[in-house]
């Protein structure tokens, strides 16, 4: 009997697509966002907030990830961007080949912004990267402040964490403080917005985030070389 | 629940290295990080459950748990994060940042030359 080294990660292949994926975002500028919360903590009505904010002319779209039903890409597609649905049937959180075939299939238009809205769920999605540029965490005050500390291995991928429905703040016992100091525990380089989608509180900071972030995209865009080697 | 997404993928790449060596395999080791956000006994046992109707059973997971590390930014400590405390046990500063515990990763494989 032998024992050989193997060192490689265990997700490889996912991370091999991801990489592929992400190659593919950064030669067309696009910024690509994979939002991941618990089931229930608004990241469908944050992105019905945030694409109904965009002009009609900018190149969004949204791939929306469950298990069953496409309740969620029929309540997007309302806005007039290009949504798409991924059923997993069963799995609990998306992969790299599922956004890969999904965009294969689909392939929409050149797109600035790409929004995955991940399955609801705050433990699988954490180990797969889906080839995203940033990876936004959803937490409503509903839910309790100690989610980050439950859920480190969720919030310490994080760049940005939205704390969402902050007008029920006077009705539930949500402490603010205490969840800014357990998302800066696990996860001390991220950045916190506090948001309403019921009233529109700190959309504002939200919107300036993602714009943030597409226009540092855009700014490496013009670093990589231009495609003209091709496929060589 | 994704670790029988992770067990699959793991069976799939033994096969493959299997084949590729033309070896018998008969253990795979593997690392697994305290914020992998991989369950070591529900890996398992959907690893267990799997294998079991293939040809490669019998086949055992071995599994090293390595901690949550982080390394200070200012004095480069590295230090095992206890109870959340991510602040620097040596010279205080809360500017730390992850040096292990993402792990997901294969470390061996016991092989029979067949």
């Amino acid at each position: 009997m032998t024992r050989v080294p193997l060192e490689r990660k265990v997700l490889s292949e996912n991370d091999r697509l991801a990489a592929e994926l992400r190659q593919g975002f950064l030669q067309h500028g696009t910024l690509c966002v994979n939002l991941i919360s618990s089931p229930g903590s608004g990241k469908t009505m944050l992105l019905e907030r945030t694409l109904a904010a965009f002009e009609p002319d900018r190149r969004v779209a949204v791939l929306t990830g469950d298990i069953q039903t496409d309740n969620d890409a029929q309540r997007l597609a309302r806005y007039g961007f290009p949504v798409r649905q991924i059923t997993t049937g069963g799995a609990c959180h998306l992969d790299a080949r599922m956004v890969e075939k999904a965009l294969e299939e689909w392939r929409p238009a050149p797109i600035d912004v790409l929004f995955v809205e991940n399955v609801g769920n705050l433990v699988c999605p954490s180990s797969y990267d889906l080839g995203e540029e940033a990876r936004v965490v959803l937490l409503s005050v509903t839910e309790g402040e100690d989610k980050p500390l439950k859920y480190p291995a969720t919030f310490h991928r994080a760049d940005l964490v939205v704390l969402n429905k902050i007008d029920l703040l006077p009705y539930v016992p949500f402490r603010m403080d205490l969840a800014r100091e357990y998302i800066r525990r696990v996860q001390p380089d991220a950045e916190i917005v506090e948001v309403s989608c019921t009233t529109g509180a700190g959309l504002d900071a939200w919107r300036q985030w993602i714009e943030a972030r597409y226009a540092a995209r855009a700014a490496d865009l013009s670093s990589v070389p231009s495609s003209g080697n091709g496929n060589s | 629940m994704h670790e029988m997404s992770i067990a699959a993928s793991m069976l799939e790449a033994v096969q493959a290295e299997s084949v590729q060596r033309g070896a018998h395999v008969l253990a795979v080791g593997v690392k697994i990080g305290a914020l992998s956000g991989v369950d070591s006994e529900s890996l398992r046992f959907c690893f267990d459950a799997l294998v079991r109707d293939t040809d490669l059973a019998p086949l055992s997971l071995e599994v090293e748990s390595l901690p949550w590390r982080h390394r200070c930014r200012q004095c480069a400590r590295e230090f095992p994060v206890e109870d959340y405390h991510t602040e620097c046990p040596q010279c205080g500063s809360p500017e730390t940042e992850m040096a292990g515990g993402n792990e997901l990763e294969f470390a061996y494989m016991e092989i029979e030359e067949t």
